[in-house]
């Protein structure tokens, strides 16, 4: 059997989801058995133009991780789509926009103007800031355009799969990797994971249905170890969240973020956290409910941790 | 004029390139490190709640989450006004000591000990973790693996998830220690003792016994007379996780000694346009542009910093290695930038013998791990030493925590000058004209910023043997008149 193509490639990440490919350990071993990697900056020798000169749908497989922030990353992520038959967004940057999708609440101005000339660090005089092109005495440097807004990848290219997390844990990576090798693969769409559930379906914590009358921040209160840490006023997105992760979270007495996107059959997943939220209030009394949601004050960073990009809101509009 | 690019440089946090110039005598004239990469963590991070910044603010690097989870941690101690349990301070710490031991570990022998061992211009087919493997031997090679797991595994179990801990809270922590947990720790701990020793006694016969490397180390192509920067605790011996920090100049004097909340009176940011990245300088000094010396504001932050910053370190075996580097080497500060790998073990061993230290702390497993907050927010600052550098955080709050600034200054960009002037040095030393450049050239060029330890010193990289780079050379046309490429 001729062996698997792959391409692993980055945009705008932090490298965690190369670290947690490289966790599958010893697995990688039996990865390098049957599949031949193609391109992958972080490892291997093949540049840009190398990929740009493969034929269309040379690729098997492409894991693309990290959202698109600037051009280069656009066009990495449209080339390696034409060139690959299997497009994956690996990861919740890839998949949902990421923590840095939150970026989408200011624009390139704002942040700018906040890295270059407001941080109290800051010596810029000049009021000098990194441009596309820049002519140096010796010659002409080059760097990508910022964008203005972060898209997902699957805002930006069709994607055939989603491998979820930030970072994807092990068992999920070696789970996709082993239908890839197997060719058993999953209806176009799927999130690959263990749990098509909730993350609530893997958190051992006792759930009682019992509803709040407040909600806690994290430093606030201990939660108790062994019961349902969104019944304890905790804003836990579990709830919200596709499971496979295990809860590992929870597990360490710390609420899930959300960090493996919607659960199956939910596009928008802040707007699912939020609901769940507002059905455990204990309250029909509009006012009483008012108060109990001035408890959260930063609802986008809380609902939408990684998904803004990718979700209805998409973005802010500055005026 | 012609052009050698290096691109992409992905050992890196966040992704790299260097442009090199030669000019018409094939000379090189100058050279450009550049990131191309913003996501503008500093403006984003307004808006959100302060308790969340361990986990926002780790997403910088996921290479490192740990440092920036407990610089993040820390700083939301002095934003509450809040002290946590001793017991706490000691597993963050006991936890921090354990990334340590793997990432530096990583950093020697998959990264940057193939140039050693194998030689700088070995081929690239054997200058890879399997090459050191098969010189150095199985068993070496298996204990490499064995004490990364085991440290991931200490990770995992106090911060809840391998990569992206989450239990740094302002006040403690989430998650302690139980008796057996504990007994697992200071096992992995011994066994990381001695394979620190082990370490070094590798370096001592592979490159301190090996003249030709001692020449190379020595060489004037890779020393910077620079200002040392470094976090010292009382006894101003080097620690990871608290104290302050400490910048001495290129004589060895002691320039500046300040806590966390005074970093703006002496670190400034210097901005140019061809890179996204800011260029710490000391403020006290100025900003004079890419060159050493006592008159320029550049200043470098690495384990070679830290040991030149500090008296000594705080642990026995360490503290001996210590002034064995120094009476070895000569001089203190040393200058040479890849002593800086000699200095990388002197800290891993600190930080083996730190974490057996901790395991069997009679506090360690206490059950008070956390203080609740009741003051009301409103600035904080919190720096650790990160492996490769000096990691600030500083937040302003709104009363109920809601972060109003943010402002980072990340470990690897510290030395973002000093890389610069690293790569132009080695470049000018080995590339001459009428002298073909060859993979081992470019080898040398690399094993200049390699001693800083940019991120990605990631294990695949020598599984699949080689540094991802192309140089192509081009002449005053613009027509590429060379290529090489490693395959």
């Amino acid at each position: 059997m001729a062996k698997l193509k792959v391409a692993l490639y980055w945009a705008a990440s932090c490298g965690g989801c190369e670290i947690a490919q490289l966790q599958i350990g010893d697995k990688i071993l039996k990865l390098v058995e049957v599949a031949d990697i193609v391109f992958w900056p972080v490892a291997i020798d093949v540049k840009y133009k190398d990929v740009e000169a493969m034929p269309d749908k040379s690729i098997d497989v492409c894991l693309f991780n990290g959202g698109i922030r600037n051009s280069e990353q656009e066009h990495m992520a449209k080339m390696l789509r034409d060139k690959s038959k299997v497009m994956i967004a690996y990861g919740a940057c890839a998949s949902g926009g990421g923590i840095p999708g939150l970026g989408n609440l200011f624009n390139r101005e704002l942040i700018f103007e906040r890295a270059y000339f407001e941080t109290p660090s800051t010596d810029n005089p000049n009021k000098v800031t990194p441009q596309p092109k820049y002519q140096a005495p010796e010659g002409e440097l080059t760097i990508p355009e910022f964008y203005n807004t972060v898209s997902s990848l699957l805002q930006t290219v069709d994607v055939d799969y989603i491998i979820p997390g930030c970072p994807p844990e092990e068992r999920t990576t070696w789970l996709a990797l082993e239908a890839l090798i197997s060719g058993k693969l999953p209806p176009k769409g799927t999130v690959i994971s263990h749990n098509a559930k909730a993350v609530c379906d893997d958190c051992p914590r006792k759930k009682d249905v019992k509803k709040v009358k407040k909600f806690y921040r994290t430093f606030q209160i201990i939660p108790e170890p062994e019961i349902c840490l969104l019944e304890q006023g905790l804003l836990c997105a579990g709830v919200a969240t596709h499971g496979g992760c295990g809860a590992p979270c929870p597990q360490a007495n710390m609420p899930c973020t959300g960090c493996y996107g919607p659960v199956e059959g939910t596009t928008d997943q802040g707007a699912h956290f939020l609901g769940a939220v507002a059905s455990v209030i204990d309250s029909n009394d509009p006012e009483e409910v008012q108060k109990v949601i001035d408890d959260i004050p930063d609802p986008v960073g809380t609902f939408y941790r990684y998904s803004l990009a990718d979700s209805l809101l998409r973005r802010a509009r500055i005026k | 004029m012609r052009k050698i690019s290096i691109d992409p440089i992905t050992r890196l946090e966040g992704h790299g390139k260097i442009e090199i110039f030669l000019n018409d005598a094939g000379e090189v004239e100058n050279s450009y490190f550049q990131v191309p990469e913003l996501r503008g963590f500093e403006k984003f991070c307004e808006g959100r709640l302060a308790e969340d910044m361990p986990q926002i603010t780790q997403r910088i690097c996921g290479v490192c989450p740990e440092a920036h989870h407990m610089a993040s941690a820390k700083t939301l101690d002095d934003l509450f006004h809040t002290d946590p349990p001793s017991a706490a301070k000691k597993l963050r710490e006991l936890f921090y000591s354990s990334f340590y031991v793997t990432d530096h570990t990583t950093h020697f022998y998959i990264l940057a000990g193939p140039d050693f061992v194998m030689g700088p211009e070995a081929p690239v087919a054997e200058r890879n973790i399997i090459g050191v493997i098969g010189k150095v031997g199985l068993e070496l090679g298996g204990a490499v693996i064995n004490t990364r797991m085991q440290n991931h595994h200490i990770i995992h179990m106090l911060g809840g998830r391998a990569v992206h801990p989450v239990f740094g809270l302002p006040g403690g922590v989430s998650k302690g220690l139980n008796e057996e947990e504990r007994k697992e720790v200071e096992q992995i701990a011994r066994e990381s003792v001695e394979f620190a020793k082990l370490s070094l006694k590798v370096f001592d016969d592979i490159v301190l016994k090996n003249k030709e490397y001692v020449d190379m180390v020595l060489s004037d192509a890779y020393t910077h007379r620079t200002y040392y920067m470094g976090l010292v605790d009382e006894n101003n011996k080097v620690n990871f996780y608290d104290g302050k920090v400490r910048v001495v100049d290129p004589e060895g004097k002691e320039f500046a000694k300040y806590a966390p909340r005074e970093y703006l009176d002496h670190v400034a940011e210097h901005v140019e346009p061809w890179t996204y990245v800011k260029i710490p300088f000391l403020k006290k000094v100025g900003w004079k542009g890419f060159t050493d010396g006592k008159d320029s504001g550049v200043f470098r932050a690495t384990p070679l910093s830290r040991l030149n910053a500090a008296d000594g370190m705080a642990t026995p075996l360490a503290q001996a290695e210590y002034e064995r580097f120094y009476s070895t080497l000569g001089d203190k500060p040393v200058h040479q930038t890849l002593a800086t790998h000699w200095a990388r073990l002197i800290e891993l061993l600190y930080a083996a013998e730190r974490l057996l230290e901790l395991s069997q702390d009679s506090e360690i497993t206490s059950p008070e791990i956390r203080t609740i907050p009741t003051a009301v927010p409103d600035e904080g600052f919190g720096i650790v030493e990160a492996p490769r550098g000096t990691l600030i955080h500083h937040y302003i709050t709104d009363e109920r925590g809601v972060i109003k600034k943010a402002n980072l200054i990340v470990a690897t960009v510290n030395n973002t000058a000093a890389i610069n002037m690293s790569v132009k040095k080695a470049a000018q030393a080995v590339i001459k004209p009428g002298k073909e450049i060859t993979e081992g050239l470019l080898n040398r060029i690399e094993m200049a910023w390699r001693p800083y330890d940019p991120c990605w010193g990631c294990a695949t990289h020598t599984l699949f043997g080689r540094a991802p780079i192309t140089i192509n050379i081009y002449n005053s046309e613009g027509e590429m008149i060379k290529k090489l490429t490693r395959d």
